[in-house]
């Protein structure tokens, strides 16, 4: 590569105590007055609210129960959020993990995001970009969570269609399940072998 | 609200270690088998990001020498300056973007629950800190040094000492956490999470130096790590 450009520092795994970095509550520790966390939504925040969860597992189809994840997305009219101050309703941004305890599910509560434009024009169908950080990833995996319930939004999608493989294309959706009145989309990562998330670079 | 940015250089996947890395032995299981799926034009969605400007920070929170028990007692070990710029490829400056950090204590252990060595807690040492780059990109942690410790990859794994970091940058594409070593450590070739990279000149990257201009005689030693994002391009020519 030309020299005239530096070069990125590299990328190491996040290790085995990512959280008590960045997920304080989920080593155990005390917090801080503000937390970046997995509450991206308050009551009063217009839009759908639902909650978003599901696992982490690895090639041997055992649990991760040490993943960290991020979690970007629009607002529920398709505007990205930049601005991340936890007075304001809605935050675009949140992180959540998986532990040993809770059933190793990671959750974020959040509300269902618009429908953002494509480059060339066409509206991509609502997703949320998540990364995945964990002992064992040596550069974080990015993926798209896209809703089952957009079925035709999902067909037109500008991102969504390119994948050729229809088997494929089913990992990045999330599937709808109704308790106790709480929307719920269940999306399981899969890092590895049968049914593996298709995981973008970008 | 929306930042929206313009397109980021390439990043180079074999600059950056591989999934797969089996010296490195929880790579084996947890890496994809199946080709990254490349977006050849990447949207609002990868372009832009989080500006945590409006994070309300605590006064000691790139502060570990004092934020765990609030200046109540000292932990023990090297007492260090950590610092540095974030920057983008192009040598510009990252300002008011996020730095995080977090590390085991002089004995290398880590106060999370999951560590079970037998090195002890330190009463007066957390081991996390945060804080913004300012106008010229530059961060700031006070901290003691980390040790070495051992872990269960091959029969004698030691871990160098290391800082874990992690970085915004502009947007989400910009998102990166590496781990800073310190200069001249000999456990850092021995290491087979280091080996996940393939280029010695890589490695160089994640190293920190000892800045003894920086350093504050009779107190504490300072340790410089500049912090490179991808760069970030302007559009001339969006269309044919």
């Amino acid at each position: 590569m030309s020299e005239l450009m530096l070069r990125e520092t590299a990328s190491q795994t996040a290790g085995p105590y990512v959280h008590i970095g960045l997920a304080l509550a989920a080593a155990g520790n005390p917090e801080r007055d503000e937390e970046i966390w997995s509450e991206m939504v308050k009551p009063d925040a217009s839009g759908e609210h639902i909650e978003v969860v599901g696992t982490v597992i690895d090639g041997n189809g055992d649990l991760v129960r040490d993943a960290f994840l991020e979690a970007w997305q629009a607002d529920a009219e398709g505007n990205y959020q930049s601005d991340y101050d936890l007075r304001k309703p809605f935050n675009s941004f949140g992180r959540t993990a998986t532990t040993f305890d809770h059933g190793s599910e990671w959750s974020l509560k959040t509300i269902k995001p618009g429908a953002v434009v494509h480059p060339n024009g066409k509206l991509m169908a609502p997703h949320i970009n998540l990364a995945i950080f964990a002992r064992g990833v040596n550069i974080h995996l990015q993926t798209r969570l896209y809703f089952d319930d957009e079925v035709e939004a999902n067909r037109e999608c500008p991102v969504l269609s390119r994948v050729e493989s229809d088997n494929r294309r089913q990992t990045l959706i999330a599937k709808r399940e109704e308790a106790g009145g709480v929307i719920r989309y269940r999306f399981d990562i899969r890092l590895q072998g049968p049914g593996e998330t298709i995981f973008f670079d970008f | 609200m929306q930042s929206n940015h313009n397109r980021f250089v390439t990043r180079d996947r074999n600059w950056h270690p591989p999934a797969y890395a089996p010296g490195y032995k929880t790579s084996i299981a947890r890496s994809p088998q199946q080709a990254l799926m490349s977006m050849q034009q990447p949207t609002a969605s990868e372009l832009t990001g989080p500006d945590f400007s409006h994070l309300r920070m605590g006064s000691y929170d790139n502060d570990l020498l004092m934020n765990f028990t609030q200046g109540e007692g000292l932990p023990q070990g090297e007492r260090i300056i950590l610092f540095g710029r974030v920057m983008d490829q192009f040598g510009k400056p990252v300002p008011h973007t996020l730095v995080e950090m977090w590390q085991a204590n002089a004995g290398g252990r880590y106060r999370h629950k999951k560590d079970a060595y037998l090195a002890p807690l330190d009463p007066h040492f957390g081991g996390v800190g945060r804080c913004l780059t300012d106008d010229q990109g530059f961060y700031r942690f006070r901290t003691i040094k980390p040790g070495p410790y051992p872990w269960p990859n091959d029969v004698n794994s030691w871990r160098p000492a290391h800082i874990h970091v992690s970085v915004m940058g502009p947007s989400i594409s910009s998102r990166l956490i590496t781990q800073m070593y310190f200069e001249g450590d000999p456990l850092i070739p021995l290491c087979p999470i280091v080996h996940t990279l393939k280029d010695p000149e890589a490695v160089e990257t994640m190293v920190g130096r000892l800045d003894m201009a920086n350093s504050k005689p009779m107190d504490c030693l300072a340790y410089r790590f500049d912090i490179v994002v991808r760069g970030e391009l302007q559009t001339y020519f969006e269309n044919q």
